[in-house]
């Protein structure tokens, strides 16, 4: 098996490496909930907009990051005929009127409403795309539990995200050892076999996984009982890094563009966007 | 709020380490949301394990990690992740796996498991999805009901053969005798 | 005379999941500045000793005890495990488990982060613990990057941040290449010298462990302590054989050679060891009088032919140039080199889980890069280090039936084969067993018979004897030697320098990715440039026969081990 490619936070200068975890996290969950709040065809086009200059600020480039792209893009289109395939009309009732363009075969016509209602299907998850790949891409990992705590979430859920970063390539690595081992007797995950044969095949390769992974949690609790974790109602970190002035700005800016996408989104009592009325 | 112990910490730590590993590696299948995953066996085994909120939390950041590196996030289906590990823990909370398993036991995770994604799948993740996305519910229904059957196989099968494999191992040694 | 730092007054305790007691009537005091061994077989209570001592016992590990346990006059079960953590700080054997931080830095900080410690105050502490230690230029590392050796000095950092008055070692050397190990075993040495604590070392490897001084040795046999002496007095008793740890090699040799050892040849380690010009000639005598290595083995039929293997994970960097050697058949070999060298990766390559760039690989002259690693399965074994994680079935039958299954035999004949390899394996009468309820070394010989029952020609082991006491270690190895016997070639990567001199005539060394060495395993260990290339580290056997003035070291260690195994011969028979 080719090894999984995982979280890489990729160490460049950028102004937005700079940016501490917490205002990236911030930022992420602001224009997250912007592009899930609207269906407003503008100011999607514009978050697009805003999302790739960021994107070209962080100096991170296109091929870095053309797998996860690949993804998206096959998730998207995947999502898309779907959708198609079981409401050809769906557009049509969203948006009260009926423009044809193309008859089909039976019900399957293509309207534009419907192709309207897939442009914005597809906008909204791709104009989080650029922004959460950068907060993946320009976050250190190590900052990820000081901000989460910054942020209010308790210091115990935010060491377990960071224990899971630490350990998830061990993880991994253990589960190639022992499926390696498996396939050499005989047990193969992939291929030909029949579903459940595939199914009862994963278990020997997830007891030994499993088993190990309960052995892992014993000697790490220990480990971290041992030098004082949960002593205290607080704790503090080594990564954490105080805000700066470019991070009261950016917090400042997701901010806005909440309050405008939230604004212009429920202006006319309505969260689409209809230009065929 | 009770706080989590360091051991919960932990379990919820590694948990989520090995939902997205074995996230990443699940079977595909051509719907999209909707693959033969692994990682929900998984998940429901620690909510058993180390309960509710270890449940939770594993299935949110497992999800979160997932998702993130692969198409940024679909928080529906997210929550629904995270739901599925609330309600297997609330549902056997209690029974004591460590102390060896029977039959009985053994009902009660299915029952847990079918319950917790019947309501994930067939409830949560579409009306989320609905309020989110506006997507149709017809396809989500479809998609929730392929995921609610394929996930209720996958934990049904490998979970119960994962509790069955972990209790023999922690069951005390019993007087065995050499045959020749 | 100072008040001890750590007081076990008539001490028992016993794990409320076990029917018996652990630890029975301990008594023992260990002093500020100490340096203390506690040695023991496996089962012998002696981690017990170590959990109660830093806390995890009662708080991790609930049981029973009785008598009286004092750390710094205070009772742990009365203190909480955080105040217990200032005053001893503990090193676990687990070099992953106890790295928790994403980096070396935040690691270090750990224990810091926890008591709240300001930012700019734990980034001081953190730079001079980690200068301390050495690691103080790896502070960005993530620890992948870091070797075995490097993340356990991590790990003393992180419990050096605290002012700890005690420091206790469990099992520091379990994970360790032979160099890394003796490096362990000298900053242990330097730490206790610089900060004047008391380091309690929870170790069987004696020979390893008596680089360095160490004031005094506690031997645990099944949940007591047997003795309690100075290092000297207790090495010139003949206590360790008889309660299964195997004694330092220098003090073999001496016991061979008929110099009786006492008190005044200091002979704590094999450094201190003071000879008189006559005790040296006799052990000259006796090198000269056992002559005659054993006989040489026939050339048999290559089996296996490696020919200018080239592989890398990732296309900039090769973990493996230009490798080319062969096993012949019947051959026992062992493969040494630092973590990281390219041992496992080769393994890999072998099996056919990972593809060669380059080069190609011929099982008794045919090449075998077109098969799939099942079918490579049927004629080489690979066998991982821990059992566990190969182990997939709770009873012995079906673990090893499992690869029958898949090969379409009928169900008579796989009766008959499991059944046959259970007994090759000595594992016939636990047939009907789950698993676990068996010791660490029958779970290795099951996972073997899970192998072997595909009646391969070759088996390839990875570390088959790690974390194991020498009673363990002598059961599978004997093992392995009587399967090579019976005419299984087999393949060892290790780090156990003295496996790989009793049990396997040759060895290849690997460094960095090439084959640096093919040769006598003998002459690998009496080749200095060849044992500081490949972390590798010369037995106490090697320092004895140059200070003893032996012409030829290489030659006094072949004979050594001619010596132990004629012995052994002699008592079986």
């Amino acid at each position: 098996m080719a090894r999984v490619a995982i979280l890489n936070y990729i160490k460049r200068p950028s102004p937005v490496h700079e940016l501490t975890g917490t205002t990236k996290l911030i930022f992420f969950m602001a224009w997250s909930v912007a592009s899930m709040v609207t269906f407003d065809t503008r100011i999607l086009v514009c978050m697009l907009v805003i999302g790739a200059v960021i994107f070209r600020i962080s100096r991170i480039r296109i091929r870095d990051i053309s797998v996860v792209l690949g993804l998206a893009a096959v998730f998207l289109l995947l999502n898309n005929i779907f959708i198609y395939l079981f409401t050809p009309e769906y557009g049509v009732d969203l948006y009260e009127s009926r423009t044809v363009l193309l008859s089909g075969v039976g019900r399957y016509t293509v309207t534009a409403q419907q192709l309207f209602y897939h442009l914005n299907v597809t906008l909204k998850v791709i104009c989080v795309v650029p922004v959460a790949l950068l907060f993946i891409a320009c976050t250190d990992p190590s900052e990820f539990a000081a901000s989460l705590a910054r942020i209010g979430v308790s210091y115990r859920a935010g060491y377990a995200v960071s224990l899971a970063l630490r350990y998830i390539p061990d993880v991994q690595r253990e589960y190639t050892n022992i499926s390696q081992a498996q396939q050499a007797r005989g047990i193969e995950l992939s291929g030909k076999d029949k579903f459940f044969t595939r199914l009862k095949n994963s278990v020997a390769i997830l007891l030994p996984l499993v088993m190990s992974s309960l052995n892992r949690i014993e000697t790490v609790s220990n480990a971290m009982e041992l030098r004082g974790f949960g002593k205290e109602k607080k704790r503090t970190w080594y990564t954490y890094r105080s805000l700066k002035r470019n991070d009261w700005l950016a917090i400042g800016f997701a901010v806005a563009i909440l309050v405008v996408d939230l604004t212009v989104t429920f202006w006319d009592g309505s969260r689409y966007y209809n230009p065929f009325l | 709020m009770k706080k989590l112990s360091v051991k919960s910490v932990v379990a919820i730590g590694i948990g989520a380490a090995l939902f997205f590993v074995l996230g990443k590696v699940a079977i595909p299948s051509p719907v999209p949301n909707t693959n033969i995953s692994l990682q929900y066996a998984v998940e429901a085994v620690f909510a058993t394990l180390f309960g509710p909120i270890a449940g939770i939390v594993i299935g949110f950041i497992g999800h979160t990690l997932i998702d993130a590196t692969s198409y940024g996030p679909w928080w529906s289906w997210i929550i629904a992740s995270a739901f599925v590990g609330l309600v297997i823990g609330l549902l056997t909370m209690k029974m004591n796996v460590e102390e060896g398993i029977d039959s009985k036991k053994l009902i009660r995770f299915n029952v847990a498991q079918i319950i917790a994604h019947v309501l994930a799948w067939g409830l949560v993740a579409p009306v989320l999805d609905i309020l989110i996305y506006a997507e149709p519910v017809e396809k989500l229904f479809a998609q929730g009901l392929m995921a609610a059957v394929s996930n209720i196989i996958t934990t049904g099968v490998v979970g119960t053969l994962l509790l069955l494999g972990y209790a023999k191992t922690v069951v005390k040694k019993g007087s065995l005798e050499k045959e020749d | 005379m100072a008040e001890p730092i750590i007081s076990f007054k008539d001490y028992g305790f016993q794990y409320l999941a076990q029917a018996s007691p652990t630890l029975y009537h301990i008594n023992l005091d260990i002093y500020p500045g100490e340096k203390v061994l506690i040695a023991g077989a496996s089962g012998s209570g002696k981690s017990t000793i170590g959990s109660c001592i830093n806390g995890l016992i009662p708080y991790a590990y609930p049981g029973e005890s009785t008598g009286s346990l004092l750390v710094d006059g205070k009772d742990p079960a009365k203190e909480s495990i955080f105040n217990l953590s200032q005053i001893v700080g503990t090193v676990l054997q687990d070099t992953d488990g106890q790295f928790i931080g994403l980096t070396v830095g935040e690691d270090i900080a750990f224990a810091l982060e926890n008591d709240c410690v300001p930012q700019n105050n734990m980034k001081e502490t953190v730079r001079e613990v980690a200068k301390l230690v050495d690691i103080d230029h790896h502070l960005e590392y993530a620890p992948h990057e870091l070797s075995g050796g490097q993340k356990q000095r991590v790990s003393l950092a992180g419990v050096m941040v605290e002012k700890v008055q005690a420091l206790l070692f469990d099992e520091p050397l379990a994970n360790l290449d032979p160099a890394a190990g003796r490096a362990t075993i000298e900053l242990i040495d330097r730490i206790q010298e610089r900060t004047g604590a008391a380091a309690i070392i929870i170790e069987h490897r004696l020979e390893d462990v008596l680089w360095r001084r160490v004031d005094r040795i506690v031997l645990m046999d099944e949940g007591r302590i047997v003795a309690d002496m100075p290092t000297k007095d207790f090495l010139t008793g003949k206590m360790l054989l008889e309660h299964g740890i195997r004694e330092p090699l220098y003090l073999t040799a001496l016991r061979y050679a008929g110099v009786s050892v006492t008190e005044e040849m200091e002979p704590q380690y094999v450094g201190s060891l003071q000879l008189s010009e006559s005790q040296k000639e006799t052990v000259r005598g006796w090198y000269r009088a056992s002559g005659g290595y054993g006989e040489e083995k026939k050339e048999t039929k290559v089996l296996l032919d490696v020919e200018h293997l080239t592989f890398g994970y990732t296309p900039e960097r090769t973990n493996l140039r230009d490798v080319s050697f062969s096993v012949r058949e019947g051959e026992m070999v062992s493969i040494v080199g630092k973590n990281g060298a390219g041992k496992s990766t080769l393994a890999k390559l072998i099996c056919g889980f990972e593809k060669p760039t380059s080069g190609r690989i011929c099982l008794s002259g045919r090449d075998i890069s077109g098969d799939t690693i099942k079918e490579r399965a049927q004629r080489i074994g690979y066998v991982m280090q821990n059992p566990n994680q190969m182990i997939s079935k709770p009873l012995i039958w079906d673990e090893v039936e499992m690869a029958l299954l898949a090969s379409g035999m009928s169900a008579e004949e796989r009766k008959e084969r499991v059944e046959e390899t259970l007994k090759i394996c000595g594992l016939y009468p636990f047939r009907k067993w789950p698993v676990s309820a068996l010791s660490f070394g029958q779970k290795k010989r099951v996972t073997i018979a899970g192998i072997l029952v595909q009646r391969p020609q070759m088996i390839i082991l990875d570390e088959p004897t790690a974390g194991q006491d020498y009673h363990h270690y002598t059961e599978i190895m004997e093992f392995l030697k009587s399967l090579n016997a019976q005419g299984y070639t087999i393949v060892m990567i290790t780090h156990d320098m003295h496996l790989m001199l009793e049990y396997t005539p040759r060895a290849i060394v690997f460094c960095e990715g090439e084959l640096l060495a093919d040769t006598t395993a003998a002459h690998v260990l009496n080749d200095p440039e060849l044992v500081e290339r490949a972390n590798l580290k010369e037995t106490s056997l090697y320092t004895l026969s140059m200070a003893c003035g032996v012409e030829n070291p290489q030659e006094f260690t072949k004979r050594f081990i001619a010596y132990e195994e004629a012995r052994r011969k002699t008592e079986e028979g």
